[in-house]
């Protein structure tokens, strides 16, 4: 009950805030819509998501935001290098890499974060294992591959989701 | 427009220019969404950016915001729906590739 009250709350701010007035109208319309959505999709919003109001996981979260957009940058130059580069040096595959992330929120977040940094796209994520696609594979040992794939988003994601 | 808008606008065209090119010239369906989900996602972010900026505070600013945030968490998504879909329905990697442990793990005659 809590859960759904959280996020009919939660909804209703999201719609003031893109009709942006205060009006009775637009209120009661938000109350209506936001009612409708708890309604109907609840059950796929994930629990866990309430935890993240800790200010601890707060503050990781707001540490994670500039490193993850280091690695976005870092990524698109890459991309546009290999983009431009007239012979395309690519030695693409699919790599096998562990995660030790258990909540599913935190793996959605790792397998996003990996997907927009650099050269690496989740194809699938099975169990513990994450299949990645490496659009330059370095090395064909799956430690190595985990430790420049996964290692750096992990120890954030940890300290925000777990 | 101020300068910083301008700036803004340029490099987020430039990294969606670069997305569009390797969409063309990179050789195989991941590859491809290698280039389109990384470029296009920053491009577009930067652009909405400049729009950020360019209203200062009000309304329009904070949908933009709202959109970058869900650029940022639906277009990987869609990546990864787009490559485990095409891997699923049998679309093998370039010949170029080095390896594929995921065809290693779950072979397409396994599955359902």
């Amino acid at each position: 009950m809590t859960k759904r009250f959280f996020e009919f709350i939660m909804l209703l701010i999201i719609w003031l805030i893109f009709v942006w007035s205060v009006q009775i109208p637009d209120i009661i319309a938000g109350v209506i819509v936001a009612f409708i959505i708890v309604l109907l999709f609840s059950d796929i919003f994930p629990a866990e998501i309430t935890r993240l109001l800790h200010p601890v996981r707060i503050f990781w979260g707001l540490v994670y935001i500039p490193v993850f957009f280091w690695y976005v940058l870092k990524s698109n130059l890459d991309v546009a290098y290999r983009v431009f580069h007239p012979e395309i040096p690519i030695r693409p595959g699919i790599v096998k890499v562990k995660t030790t992330l258990k909540s599913e929120v935190a793996r959605t977040f790792l397998a996003n974060s990996i997907t927009l940094t650099p050269g690496t796209l989740t194809v699938d994520c099975i169990e513990d294992n994450l299949y990645v696609h490496w659009i330059n594979i370095v090395s064909e040992d799956p430690e190595v591959e985990t430790r420049l794939i996964v290692d750096k988003f992990e120890k954030y994601l940890k300290k925000i989701f777990e | 427009m101020s300068n910083l808008e301008t700036i803004l606008v340029i490099i987020g065209l430039f990294f969606n220019f670069a997305g569009c090119v390797g969409l063309i010239r990179f050789p195989d369906i991941y590859n491809r969404l290698q280039a389109s989900t990384k470029c296009v996602t920053l491009g577009t972010a930067l652009i909405l950016m400049a729009v950020v900026i360019h209203f200062g505070w009000n309304s329009i600013s904070l949908k933009a915001l709202f959109c970058i945030v869900f650029i940022f968490l639906t277009a990987p998504t869609a990546a990864h729906a787009i490559s485990r879909g095409s891997h699923r329905a049998g679309f093998s990697l370039w010949e170029g590739s080095v390896m594929d442990r995921y065809k290693e793990d779950y072979p397409p005659e396994a599955r359902d």
